[in-house]
């Protein structure tokens, strides 16, 4: 296979030509710019600290009750030098959106602009107690409450849950104020109806919740199947949990009819809103008939994913709901416009909400992030932002569709990600493979294998941060390692080739599991 | 508009390819009814970064600023100083602009630091596994009491009195839907933890005892008794820590017998914040009980050419394999907190944490001496290590706490406002006192402290 393929790529050849495969092996292992970087356990020492303390005096009085630690703890220091150079070295075996394209379907990979960097790192927010005393943080009780404010305004609900934690804890907390409706009226209900396409998030939650959950099933457009889904409806069904616009990237144009029909049959609506940020300004959820939906500030707002968190799950809630939400939260006096926060104390206030599910008012820095951002933009920029996000979807959907199974592209147009599957890959070739390919070419991949109701899904999501450049460089790299997959290109197969790790042993690491440094 | 690259020229471009004369053509499945036809109202228009800048500013000013003050707040949120290449490091875009890392291949300056974390978390702790971090102590509380029923195959917790009140508020919250017994009580206001009491509320059907050390009102106090009368039953022991500087100086939870431990690493590298995003950290001492544990996993592996690198592993607990039967249905964590963590841990090392936790207690035996001083003042506790409970003599610490922001002084977390309508918790007030805190900073609380008394009726 040393035949260069139709998109000039030669993988072996060019290996052997360039010497970086082949070349010469130097003594450190390190090849360039690329740096061997050990464990910290391994470099660092018991002895030596970065932070200039005092001395501990052995013969000062404890309090301690007897209990002072006798054993070492087994953690090693390094200086500040070291730390940094070692933290450094490690980012650089990292794929960011600062490096390039992360079309990650369903994470919403956009730019994390610096200016929330700035603003969430202000003394007057990085630096206040979260039990200060109320008339002491009257400007951060203002931030949550003014973006609850335009969370509401924005998705057309009434109020707005803002301590959960992400989108899962969003996801909890949606699930158990329908619960704890249904328990106020003395309806108690088992089953939550959840689509095939769904997040493994919904199943998990509901699940957690101590619902019973059952999948619809979709029809061949990939939508919701509505009829399977009216005809499951009764008085054992709590509610359903939807994404609009779904995983497969598709809007559920009858999302009002089934919400109608879920309500007639006296159950609630869940609208995952992890992709909100593909009808942001454009369409309201509160029009549709939801219930509850979470906002993934992470996603449609900007704020930085961070290698896996943290993320923010505000929940907005429907007239019915609303009473149901979890403590604390926001108020204002009408009286001298000050707010206050309502908490397990006021009895009147909190009304039938279900409680508390995290200890503080939320995530305070991710509040701060996502406000500076929605001023940003302002009201005519989030539109654009999801029109954008949408057109880069679509454009990458046709600009595909020719050479890659595209299996609802002939459903409409996608929302903000374009979904393909491997169905004509040859020679064993899959998903995967060109998943690990188009890391050789300097992309991180799509995410793969979901959702679960296409063989070998590929969801692209370019969001609304890539110029046209930018996307047509990666449709070209795309559309060169399909074409591989598609001729059985056997050297996919070993790809990546030029990443800092080769293809890495996941069976291995879960058959004998080594979760902590030994030694 | 500053973070959008396409130009209208482009957008015609790219509207011509995919065959539609308007953007919204492709919004054709939207319901007309639901679409709107300009920019919402309610919000203003775009800003200048200039102009936002100023109105977060003017926002932020209307805060007490902790570090502009004398500051005694913690119960649970802990004022610590952070060196300043911590944020350095995580404004990396490397790692401020990566996600959970999917592809092992790019991502492995995500694992070997979650690998390095998972080993200083449980070594502090004690234990042979912790994960790769939850939201916050709080939710770990609770995920560590639904992995404990898991285990046990019972549904019945016992809380100490002492436990943090709002953790215990989470786990009854979701206990409540689970349909799991909570058997919860109030801080019995001794200089001593009523361990006696705890176990003997201990019977055949509990999945676990869950212990706060240090507890709520800053008392330490050995807990292998606890795990023990555990063990004898057939339960766990839960240790939860909201104070991972404490473990520098004290015996960590796992040589007492706890397993599973769970906290708070706000203290490390993370900062106040208001509340979040904090860092859910969570242990087991068992190996053999890593199945059950909720998050994510970071285990070492290697690649094709042979080379060491890290991978997630055990997903099969996970959600997005198991879906309804997943241990947890948590996805996103506080990935970027634990890089602080972790960072922050490596510029202390052993020397450091126990450099740093000395400091913490001199500095809070100093405190309790000088507050002991004031008229009317009583310490509760008889052993602590960076907080304490003070009695004020009968009158209410929510006011003094007040009138004491009111004179410049942030002098700590009433315990009027943690147990709110519990009148013999009204006049305790708890007061933290880390490496942040001056000489100075201590006679002034005791001098504001005296005098608010003096004026409170």
């Amino acid at each position: 296979m040393n035949a260069p393929n139709k998109s000039g790529w030669k993988p072996e050849m060019q290996a052997a030509e360039s010497g970086f495969l082949g070349g010469p092996v130097t003594s450190t292992g390190n090849r360039g710019l690329m740096l061997k970087e050990p464990l910290l356990f391994e470099i660092g020492r018991a002895d030596v600290t970065g932070v200039d303390l005092p001395e501990v005096d052995a013969s000062a009085p404890t309090r301690l009750g007897g209990l002072a630690r006798s054993e070492a703890i087994g953690l090693v220091g390094l200086t500040e030098p070291e730390t940094v150079r070692h933290y450094t070295r490690l980012s650089r075996q990292n794929y960011g959106i600062d490096l390039g394209f992360f079309p990650l379907g369903s994470c919403t990979m956009k730019h994390n602009p610096r200016l929330n960097e700035k603003m969430a790192r202000l003394p007057g927010f990085a630096d206040i107690h979260p039990l200060a005393p109320q008339n002491a943080v009257q400007g951060a009780l203002e931030v949550i409450h003014q973006l609850g404010e335009w969370l509401c305004t924005l998705t057309g609900m009434p109020a707005v849950a803002m301590s959960p934690k992400a989108g899962a804890h969003g996801e909890l907390c949606g699930i158990l104020a329908i619960r704890a409706a249904h328990e106020a009226r003395g309806d108690a209900r088992e089953v939550v109806l959840v689509p095939e396409s769904a997040h493994g998030t919904n199943p998990a939650t509901a699940a957690f919740a101590g619902y019973r959950v059952e999948d619809i099933p979709a029809t061949p457009e990939g939508r919701v199947d509505v009829a399977a889904l009216k005809a499951r409806l009764g008085p054992d069904v709590a509610g359903v949990m939807i994404t609009n616009p779904n995983t497969c990237g598709l809007f559920e144009k009858d999302f009002r009819e089934i919400a109608d029909a879920v309500h007639a049959a006296g159950g609630y609506v869940y609208c995952d809103g992890a992709n909100f940020n593909a009808i942001v300004g454009k369409v309201r959820p509160g029009d549709l008939g939801v219930d509850a939906m979470h906002i993934n500030l992470h996603k449609t707002f900007s704020t930085p994913h961070g290698g896996g968190g943290p993320g923010s799950g505000p929940v907005v809630l429907s007239e019915a709901l609303a009473p149901f939400a979890p403590l604390p939260f926001i108020r204002q006096n009408a009286s001298d416009g000050s707010f206050y926060l309502v908490e397990e104390e006021n009895r009147e206030e909190r009304g039938p909400s279900f409680g508390r599910m995290t200890a503080f008012h939320g995530q305070m820095g991710m509040f701060t992030r996502a406000l500076t951002y929605m001023l940003s933009h302002g009201a005519d920029g989030l539109k654009q932002v999801a029109e954008d996000a949408v057109l880069n979807a679509n454009y990458i959907l046709r600009s595909m569709e020719d050479i890659l199974h595209a299996p609802f592209g002939a459903s409409g147009p996608c929302m903000h990600e374009a979904l393909f599957g491997d169905k004509d890959f040859t020679n064993g070739l899959s998903t995967l493979d060109v998943a690990k390919g188009l890391i050789d070419e300097g992309y991180h991949p799509m995410t793969v294998y979901f959702p679960l109701v296409v063989h070998g899904a590929m969801l692209v999501e370019p969001t609304e941060t890539e110029s046209k450049a930018a996307i047509d460089q990666f449709i070209t790299a795309f559309r060169g390692v399909v074409e591989r997959a598609l001729e059985g290109d056997e050297a996919l197969k070993q790809a990546p080739y030029y990443s800092p790790r080769r293809r890495l042993d996941e069976t291995g690491a879960a058959r004998k599991p080594k979760l902590a440094y030994e030694g | 508009m500053r973070y959008l690259p396409l130009t209208d020229t482009d957008r015609q471009a790219m509207l011509a390819k995919i065959g539609a004369s308007t953007i919204d053509d492709l919004f054709v499945d939207v319901p007309e009814v639901a679409r709107l036809d300009g920019p919402i109202h309610g919000l203003p228009m775009h800003a200048s970064e200039m102009a936002v800048e100023r109105h977060m500013k003017a926002l932020a000013a209307k805060n007490l600023v902790a570090g502009e003050v004398p500051f005694f707040l913690g119960a649970g949120a802990y004022r610590h100083h952070v060196p300043a290449s911590v944020d350095t490091i995580i404004q990396r875009g490397e790692f401020l602009t990566a996600y959970t890392p999917y592809q092992p291949e790019i991502a492995q300056g995500t694992l070997q630091m979650l690998f390095e974390f998972q080993t200083q978390v449980a070594r502090l702790y004690g234990c042979a596994v912790a994960n790769a971090s939850l939201y916050d102590g709080s939710t770990a509380c609770w995920e560590a009491v639904a992995m404990a029923t898991r285990v046990t195959k019972r549904k019945r917790a016992v809380l100490s009195g002492a436990l943090h009140p709002h953790y215990a508020q989470v786990v009854k919250t979701m206990a409540h839907f689970t349909g799991d017994e909570i058997a919860d009580a109030l801080p019995a206001i001794t200089a001593e933890p009523d361990l006696e009491g705890l176990m003997a509320r201990i019977d055949e059907d509990t999945a676990c005892v869950v212990v706060q050390y240090p507890d709520i009102l800053g008392r330490i106090s050995d807990l292998t008794p606890v795990a023990e009368a555990a063990h004898a039953k057939g339960a766990l022991l839960v240790v939860v820590n909201t104070e991972p500087v404490a473990l520098g100086a004290i015996k960590s939870p796992g040589e007492m017998g706890a397993d599973i431990v769970v906290g708070e690493g706000q203290s490390l590298g993370v900062g106040l914040q208001f509340g979040g995003p904090y860092l859910g950290l969570f242990a087991v001492r068992d190996p053999k009980h890593v199945r059950q544990m909720p998050g994510r996993l970071c285990g070492e592996t290697t690649d094709a050419e042979g080379k060491r690198g890290f991978v997630l592993t055990l997903s099969t607990r996970e959600q997005h394999i198991r879906r309804e039967k997943a241990t947890s249905n948590i996805c996103t964590n506080s990935g970027l907190c634990a890089l602080a963590f972790t960072v922050h841990m490596t510029l202390l090392g052993e020397t450091g944490l126990r450099q740093l936790a000395a400091e913490n207690h001199r500095l809070a035996c100093l405190a309790a001496d000088r507050l002991a001083k004031v008229p009317g003042v009583e310490v509760l506790n008889n052993a602590f290590f960076n907080e304490f409970t003070l009695m004020l003599g009968g009158k209410p610490a929510r006011e003094i706490i007040r009138d004491l922001a009111d004179r410049g002084v942030l002098g700590g977390v009433s315990l009027g406002r943690l147990y709110p309508g519990v009148e013999a918790l009204e006049h305790a007030l708890l007061v933290a006192v880390t490496e942040t805190t001056t000489e100075d900073d201590i006679e002034r609380l005791a001098e504001e402290l005296e005098a608010s008394i003096k004026e409170t009726v």
